[in-house]
């Protein structure tokens, strides 16, 4: 635990040196100067918008991390050849693989984190803002604690990203990697059409097929309540939790692949 | 007594070519013993399979076949690792860490409390010359300060078993002198010492027993002055107050004869020429003796024979194999 520990503290370290913080300021410039724009042009759906902005760029900014970084945590381990004195130290590399996933997720978290506390003041400024009369027509409150689920599912579903990006770099090249992870990202956006693919197809060996990726491709459409949250829709708690055990069995399901692949590999 | 490191049949196929793939043998089974508490130096020329045995000692790569033992315990037991230190060839670290972070990285892998830890780094950064830019971020290290980096993060552990690749390289004079004082001071304290080089000073300057590697094959293996000895193959005589007159007098005995400043020449002669014979016609004539050497293989010389003999990369077989058990 030790080593995975010390592992992930030292990624988190390596991001921030490598900016990456840099795109909460983003983050935030994006979100005050929509609130302040929208503010000009709409009346009572500003609030709406600005949490679905919100919501989908904590996503994407996510996803970018995910992506970006993930691809390069075993590829540049071996490129700039540190990984030599590192492996060589008390580290499995399964706890090598483990360490780097926790260092990025690590780092997914404190990115969200700071995001999801923007959006909270960028909305308590609206409230702040808005007159009674419009802040009465909202589906839902402005300060509305139900965005916390979506950006839950999000996070669990940019935990699955990174567990992509890590399995693919494992035996890749970072261009390939990053290919792969956005390949498999907006296959699983749609993943959920192939379930019912039997239906608009008549070859049953299609149809089986199609069920069959559908069964292998992860189904990230699930993790995706923004539009329901916005709305102010329920979102049960029992869906939070099989999505969100869904989602880590995936992860955990990459990782083994990943540890494994990675335990056979020559560093020459 | 049980060997500090144990290599038996070591061998290392890769498969290289794009399309037609094809077998690649980087070692060709291997055999040694290190002893306990001994400087061990592992020679050959680049591309020999030097790097290639670190690498399969250190679990970086596996063998094809073959097995290998550090302190006793089969090389892939990470338990090991907590006492054995690796310098890699030319080292690269991360550059976004000073090198006092870098070895708190490390040091915290071994398991080093904050206060051993902080204490141990201090040392060990003074000791290789780097304490003054402790504070300084990796990217601004030249190559001979990150040569000195690899080296105290290879020491961090207080290791029983010390591997380095390379270890000279990337050091100007002093810091190779550095470094051989190190290695001195680490086997008076009991550590044994694996190291490879392809210069061959370094050897000579530190190593009891070596092991010659060339072609991914052991060449050989043994006490370096017993190789050397066995490669004499011929003598020098210097003399000076020679005149052109005194050739007459050596004609046929001596191989060549050189001149090393006016009236001053250097004489080879071949093993099976008795010098004193040669020395006494000399003399006699009025020549004086400056000095009488043995001509000996240098290791420079000792590798290109055994290149040549086996083929430049052809990993072809060895007529005879070398017992390389310590």
């Amino acid at each position: 635990m030790r080593a995975v520990r010390t592992v992930a503290v030292n990624v988190f370290r390596e991001s921030v040196r490598d900016r990456v913080p840099y795109n909460l300021v983003l983050f935030a410039v994006l979100l005050i100067s929509s609130s302040y724009l929208l503010g000009q042009l709409t009346a009572g759906q500003d609030v709406k918008i600005i949490k679905d902005l919100g919501l989908a760029a904590t996503a994407v900014f996510g996803l970018f991390i995910s992506i970006f970084i993930g691809i390069g945590l075993v590829s540049k381990e071996v490129e700039r050849r540190s990984i030599y004195a590192l492996l060589t130290k008390p580290v499995s590399r399964a706890q090598f693989i483990a360490g780097k996933y926790a260092g990025l997720v690590l780092t997914l978290a404190v990115n969200v984190g700071v995001m999801t506390i923007a959006l909270y003041a960028v909305l308590a400024y609206m409230v702040w803002t808005e007159p009674p009369t419009i802040r009465a027509g909202w589906d839902a409150p402005g300060i509305d604690p139900a965005l916390l689920k979506a950006i839950f599912l999000i996070f669990i579903e940019l935990m699955l990203v990174t567990a992509l990006a890590i399995f693919f770099s494992t035996f890749s090249s970072p261009i390939l990697s990053a290919a792969l992870t956005f390949g498999f990202v907006i296959a699983g956006h749609f993943n959920a059409d192939l379930k019912n693919f039997d239906k608009v197809v008549s070859s049953r060996a299609a149809a089986m097929l199609a069920r069959g990726v559908y069964h292998v491709l992860p189904d990230l459409s699930a993790f995706d309540v923004k539009t329901e949250v916005v709305h102010g829709l329920p979102v049960t708690a029992g869906y939070l939790a099989s999505t969100a055990a869904y989602g880590l069995a995936y992860v955990a399901g990459l990782l083994l692949i990943a540890t494994f692949v990675f335990s056979r590999r020559d560093f020459k | 007594m049980t060997p500090a490191i144990r290599i038996e049949e070591l061998t290392k196929d890769y498969a290289i070519g794009f399309w037609r793939r094809r077998p690649y043998r980087a070692l060709d089974r291997l055999t040694l013993d290190i002893n306990p508490g001994e400087v061990f130096g592992f020679l050959g020329p680049n591309g020999a399979g030097k790097t290639t045995t670190l690498k399969l000692l250190m679990q970086l790569i596996y063998p094809t076949s073959g097995r290998a033992e550090i302190l006793g315990r089969p090389v892939g037991d990470v338990a090991v690792r907590q006492r054995i230190g690796y310098l890699p060839e030319n080292p690269s670290f991360y550059d976004y860490l000073t090198a006092e972070e870098l070895l708190n990285y490390f040091g915290e892998l071994f398991g080093l409390d904050a206060v051993a830890r902080r204490k141990r780094v201090t040392t060990l950064l003074d000791r290789v010359g780097i304490g003054a830019e402790r504070k300084l971020q990796l990217r601004k290290f030249s190559k001979g300060m990150i040569q000195r980096i690899g080296i105290a993060q290879a020491l961090l552990n207080d290791p029983e078993v010390i591997f380095l690749d390379e270890p000279m390289s990337g050091l100007d004079p002093l810091g190779r002198r550095d470094v051989r004082t190190l290695i001195l001071e680490l086997r008076d304290q009991g550590r044994t010492i694996f190291f490879s080089s392809h210069i061959l000073a370094d050897a000579e300057a530190l190593c009891r027993r070596v092991a010659v590697v060339a072609g991914g094959r052991l060449a050989a293996a043994g006490r370096l002055v017993d190789i050397l000895a066995f490669e004499i193959h011929g003598w020098e005589l210097v003399m000076s107050h020679v005149n052109p007159e005194m050739f007459a007098r050596v004609t046929g005995v001596v191989r060549r004869a050189t001149e090393i400043s006016p009236e001053r020449y250097a004489f080879e002669l071949s093993l099976d020429q008795a010098p004193d014979r040669v020395l006494s016609d000399l003399t006699a004539a009025g020549a004086k003796l400056v000095s009488l050497n043995p001509m000996r293989d240098t290791l420079e010389d000792f590798f290109m024979r055994r290149v040549a003999e086996m083929g430049k990369g052809a990993r072809a077989p060895l007529a005879e194999e070398t017992d390389a058990r310590g």
